[in-house]
């Protein structure tokens, strides 16, 4: 069966970006804290549809950029556009309505909790379900359905009955997506997927990204070069808070700055 | 799921069987333990699901006791009516205490339940218009209702008790095993993976703490018929202790081990404080030990892997 996150006119249909086609837009975005501008007048446009690598030394703010864009921490200065509406003040769980996913750098799971009740939790987010008390969970054959599809496209599937804080660090990294995907974002922001994984681990999640629609607009972390360079083909450079390179990777690879700081050839 | 279900099934079967064989005082106690079991269940909701230990839970279970003492003495009101005011007035007293409580986490969401069950056991010693302050409330009679028996006696209430929590128990089940009571368990183990996905985490808290409100003032009406007597006793901050503890004792996030934490508490008080005044030290005692040796309760010790 075809995972209705793979669905493309599923995706199509719901599709409602701004006028200009942008899922994402930053206009000089910043935040400070303390005297310290973690990101600082950071402007981005992401298109419908577009995959983009968001890369930077450790501590350029790329972290912090994410959970500004996600809601989790609000800006202290800019405006932030999600599918044309303007997104600046809104919660961090009406932004995820709008068809925004995240993943988290450190695993950020239901450790006491089943692989399935993750996604089961992931999948309810968004459905109307979730504020059901009358009756089981386990009547809600849709939202298991969905659930199942989202393990077995991560490769979690025999694993559904084990508490998350039982499986490996490489699993958790996939479950980690998983419930990203089982939100059935528009967008999705991926923070270093790859972080702290064997190099087969990576490989693996390399092809597991790879599968990804390609209708989903997707923003990536992450410090594997090669991974990044491959899913991605706009990069943008992020130095100290500040955009210091931004176009496509052939581009961004010859920008003389950007070697000098960063790639370090 | 099924194990618990079968257990819980067999140990009220035995109760209803042994009832008729007991002297008047265990059974008296018996009755006790049913009723406060309701109250810490309904905290196993917040404490135990949600993840909110709450340290205020007798002003719900009190403010509900003294609808019925009010009622039912000075009205002469019937049951369906101190039932509903009853259920109402801790509902209410919830739904205002959780705006401001649920804001705060961890130890602050500790203080502030804590000091707002402060402020219900000062209005019940000091309102003494209203609550005859620290005399109470004496002579609530019991209903009339078209029980087996008269409810004046220890059998036939006993059971009417029974019925009562099993009642709570099964719609507590229902609840924990929803969607919704998975959200509760989400929302317990990560709050900010929560938002992330899309959930209005206060929303969803402040529904349990309310609901969590309207069990307790349930337990509270049992309560007050049982005694016949409200005072501030009901409502002061070791009722509420005493209830975070059965809970924390018997196992929270599995409703059967709160109320067998709650049997467990009774008993000891009951049966420890004949010989010393000093109970409460061994209670303590109890609890440090449950800490060290099985920090996820009685029924958390013999269930193997996660907590459901």
């Amino acid at each position: 069966m075809r995972p209705a996150w793979l669905d493309r006119a599923a995706i199509a249909e719901r599709d409602m970006t701004g006028a200009d086609g942008a899922a994402l837009r930053l206009e000089g975005v910043s935040r400070a804290f303390g005297g310290l501008r973690a990101v600082d007048g950071v402007s981005l446009t992401v298109q419908a549809g577009e995959r983009r690598a968001l890369i930077g030394p450790n501590g350029a703010g790329k972290t912090t950029l994410f959970n500004l864009i996600a809601g989790a921490v609000p800006v202290s200065a800019g405006r932030i556009t999600l599918f044309g509406r303007d997104v600046t003040r809104m919660a961090a769980h009406r932004r995820a309505a709008l068809g925004l996913a995240r993943t988290f750098q450190v695993s950020n799971l239901f450790p006491a909790l089943t692989v399935l009740e993750n996604c089961l939790l992931a999948a309810q987010g968004l459905h109307p379900a979730k504020l059901a008390m009358h009756r089981p969970l386990s009547g809600y054959r849709e939202l298991h359905a969905r659930a199942h599809a989202t393990l077995a496209a991560v490769g979690l599937e025999g694993r559904a009955r084990v508490s998350a804080r039982h499986l490996s660090h490489g699993e958790q990294r996939q479950l980690e997506i998983a419930l990203a995907l089982a939100t059935r974002p528009r967008l999705l922001l991926l923070d270093e997927p790859t972080a702290g994984l064997s190099p087969a681990e990576s490989a693996q999640m390399a092809a597991l990204l790879g599968r990804l629609d390609p209708a989903m607009t997707v923003l990536i972390i992450e410090h594997d070069m090669d991974i990044a360079l491959e899913l991605a083909r706009a990069v943008t450079v992020l130095h100290y808070g500040r955009v210091i390179a931004d176009g496509t990777r052939e581009a961004v690879k010859a920008d003389p700055l950007v070697r000098e700081i960063y790639l370090g050839a | 799921m099924r194990g618990p279900v079968a257990a819980a099934a067999v140990v009220v079967a035995v109760l209803a069987l042994i009832a008729p064989l007991l002297p008047a005082y265990p059974l008296t106690l018996l009755t006790q333990v049913v009723i406060v079991a309701v109250l810490a269940m309904s905290l196993d909701l917040l404490l135990g699901y949600t993840g909110l230990p709450s340290l205020g839970h007798a002003a719900y279970f009190g403010a509900a006791a003294y609808a019925v003492g009010i009622l039912a003495t000075e009205r002469a009101a019937g049951f369906v009516t101190c039932l509903i005011a009853g259920l109402v007035l801790a509902t209410a007293t919830a739904a205002i205490f959780g705006v401001l409580a649920i804001r705060a986490v961890g130890t602050y969401f500790l203080m502030i339940t804590l000091a707002l069950g402060m402020v219900v056991w000062g209005l019940a010693f000091r309102w003494v218009s209203m609550t005859k302050g620290d005399n109470g409330i004496s002579g609530v009679p019991r209903p009339d209702l078209p029980w087996p028996g008269s409810l004046w006696s220890p059998l036939p209430f006993f059971y009417f008790v029974l019925v009562a929590a099993l009642m709570a128990w099964l719609v507590l089940g229902v609840i924990v095993r929803s969607p919704f009571g998975l959200t509760l368990k989400g929302i317990r183990e990560s709050e900010s993976r929560m938002r992330a996905l899309g959930y209005n985490v206060w929303l969803h808290k402040y529904l349990a703490f309310v609901i969590s409100g309207f069990f307790a003032g349930f337990a509270g009406i049992l309560w007050a018929y049982y005694n016949g007597f409200v005072s501030p006793v009901d409502v002061q901050l070791v009722t509420s202790v005493e209830t975070l503890l059965m809970v924390a004792l018997g196992g929270p996030g599995t409703l059967a081990g709160p109320a067998l934490g709650a049997a467990a508490i009774v008993f000891l008080k009951n049966f420890v404080s004949v010989y010393t005044k000093r109970w409460l030290l061994i209670l303590g005692a109890v609890y440090i030990g449950v800490i060290l040796f099985a920090p996820r309760g009685v029924v958390g010790a013999f269930t193997r892997g996660h907590r459901s």
